[in-house]
């Protein structure tokens, strides 16, 4: 279960804020309005933390309680920020019989970080997700918009250089 | 007029494996040799073979190029498309012949199958309605509005013995009439896209390569149940399918047939796209509702069913794309054309995701009633590497696995139950001798605990203690009447739980219980995995005939556990030994083993 309180200080914006209100405000009056507004909201931050929520409970008049049982519930909600660089293995079947368990684990010792976190300097952050469909290229992982198909955990190291700057 | 079509797929697996960099370089290359004028380049819908993507088709030739690079492309334009000869290097092996080209259907992946529901995947443009209304598209719908009543629309549903693809299977015609039988008044029809099954991904096929056949049925729906508003919830994961369907959507009202006065019939339908957010959950009927409602998806009682109550508390018919993508054929071909393909329950066609250890991955299409064998062996093209085939899961998180002996069952949705599996959305993941089937069913367990919702107890409570018994199994701490105790547990989760997800949740165990018991056993008395994939059990060794004494491994051991002097053969000690398997990676001779 996501933690609360983010540990990374929030530094939303004003013009950040000004968005989300906007946002709201086209959807307000709309049956099941806050699913929308929460993806809505992300896709501003970047994520959830609880001075959004707090926003979002305000300009859309549900309970905060609401909001934040909403945005607990989906795994697609995150009140914790992403890295830079975004890893997700692909965990579904196809490319869990074909070894994404063995890749995921390389990625933890090679970051240094578990699933749902986020390295310290906030370059990486690595996550397990479910089929993306792309079985064709079992085992599968994205970093970002990129795509890597085929890995073994061997692969790892020279495609991790690659984002190290 | 363009003398020659190149249909290049833009489906997610060609996408992953890089089709839009082939269309770039296409666009290019035919904008040098100044062939603009004359060829066409058409991103189209995914044509199933994802495993040898990306994916092209120059037509009128048939030409099937696959696995396709971007240096391909200049030689592909210059040789095929300015001069006429096609580069028969590039083609897809098995459709080159002496002197022509073989066409696609021809091949052992497609001739056995038959199309109706992917039936313009990966041949129309998704993006252009003119297309789709080029082969026949919403001519079904405007056969409904003025040549049908409701009640005939709805009898020809029923009469063709269409079931839900969704994996319950339940009668799609009586589910409707359930809902037109309600008063008049506000309804709803609904798309349930949220495909979570990992591993099956034939809506999304669907979504991004045929969007309008959706809207067009979920109308044909909404006027056999007098509803005005459709919803299509749909996974956020899913980037191409939602631009797709935003697009058809665009489209459909621009031409008059979605909205008000459709066809000037005085029918009156529009359609509003909801993303999912990453919860397995919300593909139960009422727990998707309560989430397009914008709260928790968490399932609730049935009844009231959802024809009766449903999204908004108002009658609702919910029914799966793939069901949808059947509806306008059954239409336009009449209810005896459909009801003649299939067995005598499950009448027409299923598309399956393969994928796992299966050469021929990708999505196949293939009349009910097909052998598995057909599917693995004939379509899928066997099993990689030689290995044997071991088992087959479908059904996802709430299905089973069929095992080698009943290999020839013909796979239909009454079959698949009865041998303790299930049909689910279509998801057909192949297994080999490689496959730990404990291993596989605790994978499914931390699927099934991590996705439960939590709002009843067998099913929060008693999937987490399964998970437990099976973990302690892999580590070789169980005892045999863990199994017992696993038996007794599986059948109150299944009697107890509130939704499918609960209900199914203990299908992988009991199925793997069932026919590969010897598998648990020997994890519980002899203390080994078979399969040589639970780590705990494994034991590294080192063959001392093939050991060079490199003193690689020895380097890689974070444990110390290895010792030798160099050029001689080294030994590992199991008391320190991690089982991390670093030392079989390093090693160059294969002289490592784990067993």
């Amino acid at each position: 279960m996501a933690t609360t309180i983010s540990a990374v200080p929030f530094n939303g914006t004003k013009e950040q804020e000004e968005k989300l209100i906007a946002l709201i405000a086209a959807h307000k009056g709309q049956r099941g309005a806050l699913m929308p507004v929460l993806q809505g909201a992300q896709e501003i931050y970047g994520y959830l933390p609880i001075e959004v929520q707090k926003l979002v409970a305000q300009h859309l008049e549900v309970p905060l309680e609401e909001v934040y049982g909403v945005s607990t519930f989906y795994s697609q909600f995150t009140l914790n920020p992403k890295g830079k660089y975004k890893i997700s293995v692909c965990l579904g079947t196809a490319c869990y019989v074909k070894g994404s368990g063995d890749v995921f684990a390389k990625l933890g010792e090679c970051l240094g970080i578990e699933g749902g976190e986020c390295t310290s300097d906030g370059k990486f952050s690595l996550e397990a997700c479910r089929c993306i469909g792309a079985c064709g290229l079992a085992p599968v992982m994205t970093i970002n918009d990129d795509v890597y198909g085929r890995l073994v955990a061997d692969d790892i190291p020279g495609i991790l250089a690659k984002y190290a700057e | 007029m363009y003398r020659s079509h190149v249909l290049v797929c833009g489906g997610t697996g060609c996408t992953s494996s890089g089709s839009e960099r082939i269309i770039a370089a296409l666009e290019h290359e035919i904008q040098e040799n100044g062939l603009t004028e004359e060829i066409k380049v058409i991103k189209t819908g995914c044509f199933g073979l994802c495993a040898l993507g990306p994916i092209m088709i120059v037509y009128p030739e048939g030409a099937f190029y696959s696995m396709v690079k971007p240096e391909d492309i200049p030689e592909i334009v210059s040789e095929h498309l300015l001069k006429g000869r096609i580069v028969t290097r590039l083609l897809y092996q098995e459709t080159v012949q002496e002197d022509t080209v073989k066409s696609l259907n021809h091949t052992q992946f497609y001739a056995k199958q038959k199309r109706v529901a992917l039936k313009n995947c990966g041949v129309i443009d998704p993006e252009n309605i003119n297309e789709y209304i080029g082969l026949n598209g919403y001519m079904a719908l405007g056969k409904v509005l003025t040549e049908m009543t409701p009640e005939q629309v709805i009898q020809t549903i029923k009469d063709s013995g269409l079931r839900g693809r969704g994996g319950g299977g339940f009668p799609t015609g009586t589910k409707w009439s359930f809902a037109a039988a309600q008063p008049a008044g506000q309804k709803y029809v609904c798309c349930n896209a949220d495909e979570g099954d990992p591993g099956a991904f034939m809506d999304r096929s669907v979504l991004e390569g045929d969007p309008h056949v959706v809207l067009e049925a979920m109308a044909i729906a909404g006027y056999a149940i007098g509803a005005n508003q459709g919803y299509i919830y749909v996974r956020a994961e899913y980037p191409i399918a939602v631009k797709r369907l935003e697009i058809a959507i665009g489209q459909a009202r621009e031409n008059g047939l979605l909205g008000k006065d459709i066809l000037g019939t005085g029918f009156d339908f529009d359609i509003e796209l909801r993303l999912g957010a990453g919860a397995f959950v919300c593909g139960e009927e009422t727990a998707l509702m309560t989430s397009i409602e914008g709260r928790r998806g968490e399932p609730r009682p049935r009844p009231p069913f959802p024809a009766v109550k449903g999204l908004f508390e108002r009658p609702t018919v919910l029914n799966n794309v793939e069901t949808y993508a059947n509806i306008p054929q059954i239409i336009l071909n009449g209810a005896d054309w459909f009801a003649s393909m299939g067995t005598e329950k499950s009448k027409g066609t299923k598309v399956f995701a393969l994928g796992g250890k299966i050469n021929n991955t990708g999505l196949v299409e293939v009349p009910m009633g097909t052998t598995l064998r057909e599917i693995v062996e004939e379509i899928g093209g066997g099993i990689p590497n030689g290995k044997k085939f071991k088992a087959a899961q479908t059904g996802g998180p709430s299905g089973g696995c069929i095992p080698a002996s009943l290999i020839d069952i013909p796979v239909d949705y009454d079959n698949l139950i009865s041998i303790g599996s299930m049909m689910g959305s279509g998801g057909l993941i192949v297994m080999d001798e490689d496959t730990c089937m404990v291993d596989i069913a605790k994978f499914f367990l931390e699927f099934t605990v991590d996705e439960s919702c939590g709002k009843c107890t067998p099913c929060r409570i008693g999937t987490k203690r399964l998970l437990e018994i099976l973990d302690k199994i892999t580590k070789g701490k169980g005892t045999l009447e863990d199994l017992d105790k696993m038996e007794e547990l599986c059948y109150h989760i299944k009697a107890n739980s509130l939704c499918g997800l609960g209900q199914s949740a203990p299908n992988p165990v009991l199925s793997t219980l069932k026919y590969f018991r010897d598998e648990y056993v020997a994890h519980i008395v002899d203390k080994k995995c078979p399969a040589g994939v639970c780590k705990a059990l494994l034991n590294f060794t080192i063959d001392p005939e093939k050991c060079r004494g490199c003193t690689l491994c020895a380097r890689a051991c974070p444990a110390d556990a290895i010792s030798g002097s160099v050029k001689q053969p080294h030994v590992i000690d199991p008391a320190k030994c991690l089982k991390c398997g670093a030392c079989m990676e390093k090693c160059k001779f294969g002289a490592i083993y784990k067993k």
